[in-house]
């Protein structure tokens, strides 16, 4: 086995995770505190890539562009749940599968229209587009490197935010008992309004990070939105801590059983039958692990203390 | 029985729908004829999947999975009567049965791992199991892979019905939606149908006085997805064509929008969604108009989507919600 390729897709591995963190921690929070279904919310990722790439070249700076696309895609996400949103909470989950639904139609034919059928690049300034050898011998992308980096200083402030302020431990007391903290005199609507517009700006970060090194197209954010449900549910709906570790968890097992397991499938299988059975049941993996997980936990690994919905 | 002006009406729909390959006939253009054969067989894997959702609150969100095995089942006999000479795989009602068996099996097993969850849990493993099917089906070269399959002869019925004559298929859907809205009446109505709907009314007080919901929920589930199966068998001849596309998540988006689009907690609901839903993408794409060099109907979903959110919030049964109501015993 060839250990610096093991490592880098290690580090793949973290990297995908960690931009999985940053759409799971936002979904997750509007999952456990609303109790609402968001499938939109990969559309929200897709127009932080959209918007990066147009910021990008309005600016001629891919970091410039970047710090613009924050406010916007948090923008966007407070006044899609002031408009649509908002009188979903109450419906049950059914009706908030359709609806978000209906938004991401809306999205994906809208981004179309504007920016047109085919896919953007985000192009990377001289210091992201070249390689950095962390471990002599293994030169890695700068940019790879940066959205760990990215990753894990968000996940760390996020964590300080809901743990050491008075917004998380709002936040906290809304994944554990809704009615509780409305009945307490908090202002839920705009709590409410908060999350969703950070989790959208979250989402936002993933999609501009994850716009150079995968492609800025219609859709992007249908495969990515699957992937972060996985990692919630296996999480735990409400929980951030269960989010970071099962986010990592799934961006391991998916990058480095891609890369690995035909290698693996070769010791038991003819290289013709594992050669073609390796794609598919990597793709399943991830999928086989949830199923495994809810088999034997079905509220996930982390489920949020005090709920008993 | 008194005649309802309810009865008259889905009678009159079902009439309408029995005549259809006359009219088209005499309309000299027989697109419309597949247009509702294919409206028919999503009619009726939107019957089945309402047994879950609309009966027993069981918000499945993977159904085109079955779909997708009863369409494959199709595709693969097909595939090796024609490549390797397997004449017996081409005999319809080996391939039926092998829809029907597996598409069972597999909702058995989908369905005893999901049940054990609740509420978004259950949205989610449904859908993760319908996205591992939709990706072996993607990964297995032989069939295909991402292209899909093209059946090049449609099920051998062996004489009793010949399914490359369109009208004869277009019947054996039509009788195929008849029997399955009758089973569905009986079924709901049964004994079975009311311990479904009462466990998704109240869970505890259906434990209460005795029974388990969970075998009654398995068996729902396993009945859904078969029926589904069939719909997957008659989608294969229909099309002469299976791909993995056949089981992505959001064709199972679309079954749920039909029966949300018609109205879950009547019978024939998911058969007006069905019609609805294809009538609007076809109505919404052939819109005639353009503004500023564009034409409107290309982008049919920049208004389907804001409608269907419409939907929801304000028509809350859909499109049963317009019919004349049934009336109440005293």
């Amino acid at each position: 086995m060839n250990w610096l390729l093991l490592l880098e897709q290690i580090l793949n591995g973290f990297q995908l995770g960690l931009l999985l963190f940053l759409l799971a921690a936002g979904l997750t929070l509007v999952f456990g505190i609303m109790d609402m279904v968001n499938l939109a919310h990969g559309s929200l990722y897709m127009m932080g890539a959209y918007f990066c790439a147009t910021f990008t070249g309005w600016t001629d700076s891919f970091l410039l562009g970047a710090l613009l696309t924050l406010p916007a895609v948090f923008l966007l996400g407070v006044v899609v749940e002031m408009i649509a949103l908002r009188t979903l909470y109450a419906r049950d989950h059914l009706d908030q599968v359709m609806a978000t639904f209906g938004l991401i139609l809306f999205f994906n034919e809208a981004t179309r229209l504007i920016w047109g059928p085919i896919g953007l690049v985000i192009p990377l300034p001289d210091f992201l587009n070249q390689t950095v050898e962390i471990i002599p011998g293994a030169p890695y992308p700068a940019f790879r490197l940066a959205i760990i980096l990215v990753g894990f200083f968000v996940a760390g402030l996020l964590y300080f935010i809901v743990t050491r302020t008075k917004l998380g431990m709002l936040i906290r007391a809304g994944a554990s008992n809704r009615e509780m903290i409305g009945a307490l005199g908090i202002n839920i609507r705009l709590l409410f309004t908060l999350v969703f517009g950070l989790g959208a700006a979250l989402a936002g970060l993933a999609g501009l990070m994850a716009g150079p090194i995968l492609s800025v197209e219609i859709g992007m954010g249908e495969s990515i939105l699957i992937l972060t449900l996985v990692v919630i549910v296996i999480g735990g709906i409400g929980s951030i801590k269960g989010a970071f570790i099962a986010a990592i968890l799934i961006g391991l097992i998916d990058t480095v059983g891609r890369s690995f397991l035909p290698e693996i499938l070769n010791l038991v299988l003819p290289e013709a039958s594992a050669s073609t059975a390796a794609p598919a049941i990597s793709s399943m993996m991830i999928y086989l692990l949830m199923a495994l997980v809810l088999a034997i936990k079905p509220q996930g690994l982390f489920p949020p203390k005090g709920v008993g919905r | 029985m008194i005649l309802s002006s309810r009865h008259i009406l889905n009678t009159a729909l079902l009439v309408f729908l029995g005549i259809i390959p006359f009219l088209t006939d005499w309309m000299g253009d027989s697109f419309y004829t597949g247009l509702v054969a294919r409206i028919l067989i999503l009619a009726i894997a939107a019957l089945s999947l309402n047994l879950l959702i609309g009966y027993g609150g069981m918000v499945s969100f993977g159904h085109a999975a079955y779909i997708g095995v009863g369409a494959y089942c199709v595709g693969i006999g097909a595939f090796h009567a024609f490549e390797d000479g397997v004449d017996w795989m081409l005999n319809g009602y080996i391939q039926l049965t092998a829809a029907l068996l597996g598409s069972a099996l597999i909702a058995l097993i989908i369905g005893a791992i999901s049940l054990r969850t609740r509420g978004v849990y259950f949205i989610m493993i449904t859908m993760a199991f319908s996205q591992m099917l939709y990706f072996s089906a993607v990964g297995v070269e032989t069939y295909g892979a991402d292209d899909g399959l093209t059946i090049y002869s449609r099920s051998d019925m062996l004489g009793l019905i010949d399914l490359n004559d369109e009208k004869s298929l277009y019947y054996l859907i039509f009788v195929s939606l008849l029997v399955v809205l009758y089973l569905m009446h009986r079924l709901v109505e049964s004994p079975f149908g009311n311990v479904i709907r009462g466990t998704k009314s109240n869970e505890a007080r259906m434990r209460a006085i005795g029974f388990s919901p969970y075998k009654y929920r398995l068996t729902a589930f396993v009945i859904a997805g078969t029926i589904a199966g069939y719909a997957g068998f008659l989608m294969a001849n229909l099309n002469d064509f299976v791909s993995p596309d056949m089981m992505h998540w959001t064709r199972s988006g679309d079954l749920i929008i039909m029966i949300v689009l018609g109205g879950m907690a009547s019978l024939f609901g998911p058969l007006y969604g069905a019609l609805a839903f294809l009538m609007l993408e076809e109505l919404l794409s052939s819109i005639p108009l353009t503004i500023g060099g564009l034409h409107v109907g290309e982008y049919w979903q920049l208004i389907f989507g804001p409608l269907l959110i419409l939907i929801v919030l304000f028509a809350r049964n859909g499109i049963d919600s317009f019919l004349p109501q049934p009336r109440k015993d005293p």
